[in-house]
């Protein structure tokens, strides 16, 4: 039980991480590289405003949430606009936003240096549940619930709104939605926008979920994120949900299983696995470009 | 392939004895080559030129936290050395960035200006790499940090002051065995790091000695952050203690982890252990952390007292062991260089082989001959947020 509970909280944030680099690849067909980055430095800055500033981190996750869609409308403006004209965009894109990943841990290097950080001792809320004999923090239910919010608000926000329909437009195609009166620049850097934020909370939680933050921590997700993005089918949300939280699982269960040190073997394995039988994906359609 | 490296090593002697002549020819030039032996013995040793000592330490990277606190008792020595007058020290601090080929630079950088003494560097992972450039061109090593195995086995310049993790460990496990009467333990250690490995070796010998069963043995990766699926196993085997060997990075989360998860038994911890972070950083959840260590903060030893008060009016913070291995490093090279009165490399290095019942903070050390260290070591308790003595 309390394996199965260790899953979920580490898998609810992979998957939040996930949803965001599988966002703007659903809508916008580029991979973004700079996610992990953003993955690093927000939780840098979460740590910098509970420590430095005193906030408590309740508040700091809101504010995280919009200095990472800051930092989407940052990339969308430096890494990908200015190259959207090229014939091989895409992979144009992707390095770039390779590039503007390295400046961004840079930066974070220059203005924290290299070391560990981590929030205060006391920042935390000392509450603990004791669910079915296994042992929660308050915090981890709380970083369960955030994500599923999160998660949800985003499906709610793509198919029930009218920004979600733009969005889907520009997903269907780019060239139709602009002669339809769509905002293609616009909605493109809002897509930017949310899927940066949801990767920042994302960061902020991973680093209050092990009390730890290091300049590294963002390459370390980076391909436990595009695992979980082919497994659940490229551009799929409710794909980067399941497969955030299956590998999450797998992860858990490989250590009680089989032991620790074939932990990333089993655990990517396992994912391999599932593309054989479904080269799609989970969700994946046929037809891989979707919302 | 030996005569080649022997004409090299050679030859690079000759260009440093050339380029010290040559850079003395302008000024006091007769003075220069032999102005580092002086006049007098031991304490009344008289040393005109202050010596040259290089340091090779991470101030920068992974390991900078040590480092840190290596460059603070160095420094505090050397202001100590210089009031103490007759032979004074040009301490000479490099940053190796925590990376052994930026350590190999640095090495040969003081090999080239002539030091007498290169202390450092910080990571046993560097100091294999660079050591072999001072010991081919005969410049004497005195490592303060490095606890792995075979360090001083490169070369008959390379000493040590700090104790070696198979010095520490056996004493660790068997006070920890007397204290808490352990039967069972559950061992984790991270499986890609030479540091952590090699201590993992040494506790598994030790446990084995001791007649302690290992009920597990769990491995992690030392980038790793996430410890819970590890420790729910841990938990489940209802161990006596948790034996872990793991750099600070790791341990902080980890002792955080197994205590959120309701593992009160003792941690039994390796040296990695052994830094006032720890408390700091994981707050009430270090409280039973066990860890041997080779300097002992609340030691009533006066030279003990006056070092902790000097460190905190320079630092306003505790020193810690990495500083107290520094603080001792140069206070050795100092009777080294006082036991001929001469800053010569070789002098230097006849002096450290000589050491014997030398008092120091770490307690009387005394250099054995396979040029390591041997003093007592202590096993520490975390108690009410600091390092205590565990009876």
């Amino acid at each position: 039980m309390q394996q199965l509970l260790n899953g979920l909280f580490i898998g609810s944030i992979y998957a939040l991480f996930a949803i965001g680099f599988t966002l703007v690849f659903g809508i916008l067909d580029r991979l973004n590289l700079a996610h992990p980055a953003v993955f690093a430095a927000s939780a840098f800055i979460g740590i910098e405003l509970v420590d430095a500033a005193g906030m408590s981190i309740w508040l700091a996750l809101p504010v995280v949430f919009v200095v990472g869609g800051l930092l989407g409308l940052v990339i969308e403006r430096v890494a990908f606009r200015p190259l959207k004209g090229r014939p091989d965009a895409h992979f144009a894109g992707l390095i770039s936003s390779i590039a503007l990943a390295g400046m961004f841990i840079a930066l974070l290097q220059w203005r924290y240096g290299p070391g560990t950080r981590r929030f205060p001792a006391d920042a935390f809320p000392d509450t603990r549940f004791q669910v079915l004999g296994a042992q929660v923090t308050l915090l981890q239910v709380a970083i369960l619930v955030i994500s599923v919010l999160l998660m949800v608000g985003l499906t709610l926000l793509v198919g029930r709104t009218r920004l979600g329909r733009a969005m889907r437009a520009v997903a269907e195609n780019p060239t139709a939605a602009r002669v339809l009166g769509v905002n293609v620049d616009r909605v493109t850097a809002t897509t930017f926008a949310i899927s940066s934020a949801l990767g920042a909370v994302a960061g902020a939680l991973f680093a209050m979920n092990v009390n730890s933050a290091q300049l590294g921590m963002g390459a370390a997700i980076e391909l436990k994120g595009l695992a979980v993005i082919i497994v659940g089918g490229m551009g799929s949300l409710p794909g980067a949900l399941v497969g955030g939280l299956l590998l999450g699982l797998a992860e858990v269960f490989a250590v009680q299983y089989v032991g620790s040190s074939w932990r990333d073997l089993i655990a990517f394995g396992l994912l391999f696995v599932i593309l054989l039988l479904r080269p799609q994906g989970l969700f994946g359609a046929r037809r891989v470009r979707e919302v | 392939m030996r005569r080649p490296i022997t004409t090299l090593a050679t030859l690079t002697t000759l260009s440093v004895v050339l380029a010290a002549c040559g850079s003395g020819g302008g000024g006091d030039g007769a003075a220069e080559d032999g102005s580092l032996v002086g006049e007098g013995t031991g304490a009344d040793c008289v040393i005109d030129t202050p010596v040259p000592v290089g340091a090779a330490l991470s101030l920068t990277g992974a390991a900078a936290s040590y480092g840190e606190s290596q460059r603070n008792g160095l420094e505090l020595a050397a202001e100590h050395l210089e009031e103490k007058g007759g032979v004074t020290y040009d301490l000479r601090i490099e940053d190796d960035q925590t990376d052994p080929r930026q350590g190999i630079s640095v090495f040969e950088g003081f090999v080239e200006d002539g030091v007498s003494v290169i202390i450092g560097p910080t990571l046993s992972n560097g100091a294999f790499q660079a050591q072999p450039v001072a010991q081919e061109a005969g410049v004497p090593v005195l490592a303060i940090s490095n606890t792995a195995d075979g360090i001083t086995a490169q070369g008959d310049y390379i000493f040590r002051d700090s104790l070696t993790e198979a010095q520490v460990i056996p004493q660790t496990v068997a006070q920890a065995k007397a204290a808490f009467g352990l039967e069972k333990v559950v061992v984790m250690y991270s499986n890609d790091d030479a540091f952590t490995e090699s201590g993992y070796e040494v506790f598994a010998a030790a446990l084995e000695e001791e007649g302690v069963e290992v009920l597990d043995t769990l491995t992690f990766s030392k980038a790793d952050t996430d410890f819970r699926p590890l420790l729910t196993e841990a938990k489940a085997l209802e161990p006596d203690a948790v034996v872990v060997s793991a750099l600070i990075e790791a341990a902080i989360p980890l002792v955080t982890q197994a205590r959120e998860l309701g593992i009160d038994v003792p941690i039994i911890g390796g040296n990695g252990f052994n830094n006032p972070k720890l408390m700091a950083d994981a707050g009430e959840a270090a409280e039973g952390v066990v860890v041997g260590a080779a300097w002992n903060s609340a030691s009533d030893n006066p030279l003990n007292a006056d070092f902790i008060a000097a460190y905190e009016e320079k630092y306003g913070a505790s020193p810690d062991q990495f500083a107290a291995q520094a603080y001792a490093g140069l206070m050795i090279i100092d009777e080294a260089v006082r036991s001929g009165c001469s800053g010569e490399r070789d002098a230097v290095k006849e002096g450290l082989a000589g050491i014997q019942d030398f008092e120091t903070v770490l307690g009387t050390l005394s250099i054995n001959e396979n040029r390591d260290a041997e003093h007592e070591a202590v096993v520490q308790i975390v108690e009410d947020g600091t390092f205590a003595v565990l009876e």
